[in-house]
């Protein structure tokens, strides 16, 4: 077969006139003419590819950096972080030696063309970062959102997400412990697909992406490289769906968890051994990404045959091989005299090894093909220095309108009746509903060391089996409070995760994010990320928890409707001894219940807004960070002295969604009474932040409401763990048979 | 003297480690073997754990079963070496002829977890002689393929010789047949079910129960009275 000559750099140099598809690649011609400046000639076809994949923005985050910088900027004091922001995630000290590694990504627009194969991927892609850091991953959670819940086409995506990440973590041995579903018709075209990771390691087995030490070599491992996901992060991530143009399948990556399985395997006793100087797993833009940001990160440049890469289909390209997206991939610099132990290590767990490079005191990135030099950069110019855009933003005129429109004045329930069926209404609503027939498909129980999992408030995991230390994980973010303001909406989302941790008795101590909007040439989907990163940075430095990295997502639109902004939040907190958890179901008769904190008449965004009246308008609920902190401490002490015994933190569907699901989890039912000062239906469906329900044994109800007292947070008597029903006096009551069926039935009866 | 216990890891096991634990929980010592490794180095039982060795690939168990340890496994079972092979492992056991049928996919087609309810049938076992006849226990189950099928005669004949060792309790998670949950061979040495005993050996653990231990400490039992 005759192909072209190659295009060298030295051919490059010598024809400068050639047209290359730049365009094509996702480039922007102020954007390509910038690669000409740097190189000072055209590039070469293979340098085209990496550049177009690097300064994507998936990889570059060229629209997002600038505001993205005030996680650094505004970064509280914190013993606790041990790798920031930059690297493949971040790490923090959880105590007696222990690091854990967490983050969360997206991978939305893969799941919408291919939902199985799109969803797999974003759990193998995520793990492999956590493998990266040096750490062993011991759980996965997913926040998930689809379009409306009886839309034809949510039929089609939801299943196929759920068995993507099902088939793909429990081949993994990984417990799925957290995450959530949430249905709104603004994501019906955009689905968000959120996976997020968590790994332990010890202080010492911290790894970095970084090449260093001339000599070193470079070795590829895992997977041959394919044909799949080429162009998947210049062309998939980055641009708005548009019917017109032909499909994008073949740029969704195909997974194979068992081939990851055994790179995570192999991975972890190479670091065993301390064989590693260096590692980074290949994600998007595969091997560009690799080389590029292990040779910039480290001291010198480094030298790659790119003949000697393993290929699946042996006429792939070199400008293929450099873009390919194919799973289950690393990269990890190795002293020459380590190398051979290394390769015995794959050969073990039978995962294809290959050098395919060195490490060199130059400092250019070299890649060769056929003995011709395809690509001479600096690397830095390719992973580090990428555009950067100051995208002008105005809040949007429609913002005043939405605002104005109060949800406070929507019609109530006017007597116990109404406000009875509105409750079962509530709780059999998809986005209040059980996610059991979801979850289910989830194993928790892998690895044995699964303290809680969903429907708990967090996720956790006991890390160490002798002194019962464990760590602890929540993730949320509601869209609907974050259109009506997203700087509160970023806030609230913070909030909730804080508040989620610390309702389960951990210490909340560090933050991941995964940050979703819409197209960002759009200046007001560009206000509410610039203003849902400045709520979520003053958020952090206020609570004291840093933002160790995260993930961007940007495109979330359909045509011109975009997605309502949703900035996802992940909290990561530690607890000294997984004895003292606080799980949400009531464990006993006669336990008091407590509610915790201040109730306003607050229904803007709210459950009962939606699902009463299918209204979006006014605020948010307030945000008060203090007062998110005392209640976070209130919990913790109180499930560390075993003054509570269940608890639940209130958030959407407010009170009375929490005392149905404590309820139902526990099969005991509960005797509620309204308090003084709130009307009924506030008492149910208001959804003011910085509360919590809990059960209190009667010994301990002095010694618990004097440390409420004593540190100033409202603490007000609400009932009693009592029967086969909730009710509430004077107004309802409801079986907890004719809950269960509510609560229940309503997401198999959508996906049958 | 305690007894060891082997616990086999394929490419793809992801139980593993949690069947040692469950093992050194009831007082036994683990011992990690390899699968391309045919020395069983004199343990004194196996467990084959559960996972997707091989990815699954072909059918659940049809690679792993011809694995240089399953040589040894299959030899030594013979001659009465007690084996324990959970979900994926009961799924070898059926690949190897060690047990007699099969496993299908779920009949609801999708991956499954959950806190099973089972019957205790047959407490005569190596691996059961800690429970009583009848006894209803909780054991996580978590599988995509654990739809036991077999022939009515081989069926009838495993009922007739009291080795359905167990049974699923008020619901049948996966369409199985005659409601087994798990089998025995007639030497009562080879017991294989779906449902996960070590994840059930902890409480506050996973589900809380540990309903699972004593399959672990009926084995230890056995060999160290034996």
């Amino acid at each position: 077969m005759s192909r072209t000559p190659l295009d060298t750099v030295e051919n490059a140099a010598a024809t400068p006139d050639v047209e290359l598809p730049w365009a094509e690649l996702g480039l922007k011609k102020d954007e390509y003419e910038r690669v000409v400046e740097i190189l000072g000639r055209r590039p070469t076809g293979a340098e085209l590819a990496m550049y177009s994949v690097m300064w994507s923005e998936h990889c570059s985050y060229k629209s997002s950096k600038v505001h993205l910088r005030q996680f650094g900027e505004k970064a509280p004091q914190s013993d606790a972080l041990l790798v920031g922001i930059g690297e493949n995630a971040g790490v923090v000290d959880v105590g007696q030696g222990y690091a854990v590694t967490f983050k969360v990504e997206s991978h939305n627009h893969p799941s919408y063309v291919e939902p199985y194969q799109g969803a797999a991927t974003g759990v193998g892609g995520i793990v492999r970062d956590i493998i990266a850091m040096g750490a062993r991953p011991v759980a996965v959670v997913d926040p998930l959102r689809f379009g409306a819940a009886d839309h034809p086409d949510t039929k089609r995506v939801l299943p196929g997400v759920v068995a993507g990440i099902g088939g793909y973590g429990n081949c993994l041995g990984l417990p799925n412990i957290g995450g959530e579903v949430v249905f709104d018709a603004c994501y019906q075209g955009n689905p968000l697909v959120n996976a997020g990771a968590i790994g332990v390691m010890r202080h010492e087995d911290i790894h970095l992406a970084k090449a260093s030490g001339a000599g070193n070599k470079v070795i590829l491992y895992g997977a041959r490289t394919g044909g799949d996901g080429i162009g998947g992060a210049s062309i998939l991530a980055s641009e708005t769906f548009d019917d017109a143009k032909p499909s994008k399948r073949p740029a969704v990556q195909v997974g194979d968890p068992f081939q990851e399985k055994l790179l995570i395997e192999c991975t972890l006793e190479a670091f065993k051994e301390k064989l590693v100087v260096g590692i980074q797993d290949l994600g998007a833009a595969g091997l560009s990404c690799a080389t590029s940001e292990l040779a910039s990160n480290g001291s010198g440049g480094m030298r790659v045959t790119l003949d000697d890469v393993p290929l699946r289909d042996s006429t792939l390209s070199p400008e293929e091989i450099l873009m390919s997206e194919s799973q289950e991939r690393m990269c990890a610099v190795v002293e020459p005299e380590k190398v051979e132990r290394f390769l015995e290590i794959c050969e073990k767990w039978d995962v294809i090894a290959t050098v395919i490079g060195e490490v060199t005191d130059g400092d250019r990135l070299e890649i060769y093909w056929h003995g011709g030099k395809i690509v001479d950069v600096a690397p830095r110019t390719v992973a580090h220095d990428g555009p950067v855009y100051e995208r002008p933003y105005a809040r949007p005129d429609w913002q005043d309108a939405l605002q104005a429109d109060d949800a406070n004045k929507l019609p109530r329930p006017a007597t116990g009746e109404e406000l009875k069926d509105q409750v079962l209404k509530l709780v059999a609503s998809p986005n209040q509903a059980s996610k059991k027939w979801i979850t289910s498909q989830y194993d928790h129980f892998v690895q044995g060391n699964t303290v809680l999992a969903q429907p708990e408030d967090s996720g956790m995991i006991r890390i160490d089996e002798e002194t019962g230390l464990g760590v602890a994980i929540a993730t949320d973010g509601n869209g609907r409070y974050a259109k009506l303001d997203p700087y509160t909406g970023a806030q609230l989302a913070l909030a909730e995760a804080y508040r989620n941790v610390a309702t389960t008795g951990a210490k909340p101590l560090a933050v991941s994010d995964c940050l979703n909007f819409g197209s960002p040439e759009d200046p007001a989907v560009m206000w509410q990320f610039a203003e849902a990163i400045r709520g979520l940075a003053d958020g952090c430095q206020q609570l004291g928890t840093p933002v160790t990295g995260g993930n961007v997502s940007l495109y979330n639109q359909t045509g011109e409707a975009a997605i309502h902004p949703t900035p996802v939040v992940a909290v990561l907190g530690v607890i000294d001894d997984v004895a003292r958890r606080t799980p949400v179901a009531f464990q006993e008769e006669g336990h008091l219940l407590y509610l915790l904190g201040d109730t306003r008449e607050e229904f803007g965004g709210s459950a009962w807004s939606q699902v009463v009246h299918d209204h979006l308008g006014g605020l948010p609920p307030k945000v008060d960070l203090e007062r998110e902190r005392l209640l976070g401490e209130i919990l913790i002490s109180a499930s560390r002295d075993g003054m509570i015994d269940s608890a639940h933190d209130l958030s959407d569907g407010g009170l009375i969604q929490a005392v149905v699901e404590s309820a139902l989890l526990g099969g005991r039912g509960a005797r509620l009474v309204v308090p003084d000062g709130l009307d009924a239906f506030t008492f149910c469906f208001s959804e003011s932040a910085g509360r919590a329900v809990v059960a209190v044994p009667r010994s301990e109800e002095v010694r618990f409401n004097d440390m409420c007292g004593a540190r100033g947070l409202p603490v007000t008597r609400i009932g009693v763990v009592d029967g086969e029903s909730v009710e509430l006096q004077g107004e309802f009551e409801l079986s907890l048979e004719e809950l269960r069926r509510a609560h229940e039935e309503t997401i198999p009866a959508l996906l049958k | 003297m305690t007894a060891r216990i082997g616990v086999v890891t394929f490419p793809g096991s992801l139980d593993d480690r949690d069947t040692q634990r469950a093992i050194r929980l009831a007082g036994a010592e683990p011992v990690a073997l390899w699968h391309k490794d045919k020395d069983l180095h004199q343990v004194d039982a196996v467990v084959l754990p559960g996972g997707f060795s091989y990815g699954d690939y072909l059918r659940a168990g049809a690679i792993s079963r011809f694995s240089p340890v399953m040589e040894t496994v299959i030899e030594q079972a013979k001659a009465g070496l007690p084996v324990l092979g959970i979900c994926n492992g009961f799924q070898i056991l059926t690949e190897a002829h060690l047990l007699p049928g099969g496993m299908l996919g779920n009949d609801h087609l999708h991956f499954i977890c959950r806190d099973q309810k089972l019957r205790v049938e047959n407490a005569e076992t190596a691996w059961t002689v800690d429970y009583e006849a009848g006894q209803e226990i909780h054991i996580p189950l978590k599988n995509m393929d654990g739809r036991y099928v077999a022939d009515e005669y081989t069926l009838d004949k495993l009922e007739a010789e009291g080795r359905v060792a167990f049974r699923y309790v008020d619901f049948n998670p996966n369409g199985s047949l005659r409601d087994i949950a798990g089998i025995t061979n007639e030497a009562g040495n080879v017991v294989g079910l779906m449902p996960h005993p070590e994840h059930a050996t902890e409480p506050l653990i996973g589900t809380g129960r540990t309903d699972g231990l004593p399959f672990f400490t009926s084995i230890l039992k056995k060999l160290v009275t034996a």
